[in-house]
């Protein structure tokens, strides 16, 4: 399926709890090399047909504008998948 | 005066809004997400709850609702608006104020009864208490740590925009212990803690005089009325 992928991270400077959270047991667990853990969030934007240049840049003002807030996150990467 | 409250998917605290604005001698008019029609009120509360689930973020689905473009539209030419808890994340993510609210430092829920400073008394929503007063509400929220970029804060503050601070304790980490804002005209509030849970004597948080005697959220309400009398 034609799709767009978003991908959305807390930003670098705050405290990202859950990432945290995760962190603390993956130590607990043994995995001694694991220094941190950023949890973010991958949205698809699903098409029945071919993704377009237009359908791209709407979503990369979307992604901006709604899928993420600039305040706490960072979009680092919206893709195309045909 | 007729003051709004809108109920989303999710709202909790619409009932207990209107119900503090019935006891503050307003008339409150339940207004729903999904219709534009604002019903020519004076005012509008957005309640506490979890609009849309928290889904995306919290607020952020409820800031493209319908019903809240018509309160952004009417927010900027001065109508007083209060966001209560979710309502105040609907209004950061409506850019009604500025910053962001993130889950708790301790990422623990916590519900709580809140002591608070009001220092800003100049507000739509604060006109009846004294500047520097301390007062107590309940505070329950998840997602209730305010951030902002340095450059907000210090604007924030330079312009008197914190309305409330967290006094004694700062319950979810909030960048300078901050409780509520308002924006640049002084007609939109937005705040954490609860103050409709605060508004009858019998059901408020204790107080020095009685158990559950604490009505501090009454003045939230007849503040707002003061000021639609006055304008």
């Amino acid at each position: 399926m034609p799709k767009i992928i978003v991908e959305i991270m807390p930003k670098q400077d705050l405290l990202d709890p859950q990432g945290k959270a995760v962190a603390n047991a993956l130590t607990r667990m043994g995995n001694k090399d694991i220094s941190g853990v950023r949890i973010g969030k991958r949205i698809e934007l699903h098409f029945d047909r071919e993704v377009t240049d237009k359908d791209l840049e709407d979503a990369k003002k979307q992604a901006k504008e709604f899928l993420s807030n600039d305040v706490i996150e960072d979009v680092v990467a919206v893709t195309v998948e045909n | 005066m007729r003051i709004g409250v809108i109920t989303y998917p999710g709202t909790l605290d619409d009932r207990d809004a209107e119900r503090a604005i019935r006891l503050a001698g307003g008339t409150p008019v339940p207004l729903w997400h999904a219709d534009d029609d604002l019903k020519k009120v004076d005012a509008v509360v957005l309640p506490g709850g979890f609009s849309y689930g928290d889904y995306l973020r919290c607020g952020a689905i409820a800031a493209k609702a319908p019903a809240t473009k018509e309160v952004i539209k009417k927010a900027q030419q001065g109508l007083p608006v209060l966001g209560i808890c979710n309502g105040f994340q609907v209004l950061v993510e409506s850019h009604l104020l500025p910053g962001g609210l993130i889950r708790n430092e301790h990422q623990h829920f916590i519900c709580r009864d809140q002591k608070l400073k009001v220092e800003n008394n100049q507000t739509a929503w604060t006109n009846l208490f004294e500047k520097d007063e301390e007062i107590t509400i309940p505070l329950k929220n998840g997602e209730g740590g305010y951030i902002a970029t340095q450059d907000t804060l210090k604007m924030l503050e330079e312009e008197n925009r914190v309305v409330f601070r967290y006094l004694e304790i700062n319950p979810n980490g909030s960048m300078n212990d901050i409780a509520g804002l308002t924006n640049e005209r002084g007609n939109v509030v937005g705040l954490m803690p609860h103050p409709e849970h605060a508004v009858e004597p019998g059901f408020g948080p204790d107080t020095p005089v009685a158990t559950r005697s604490g009505i501090d959220g009454l003045k939230f309400f007849q503040s707002a009325l003061k000021a639609l009398v006055n304008s």
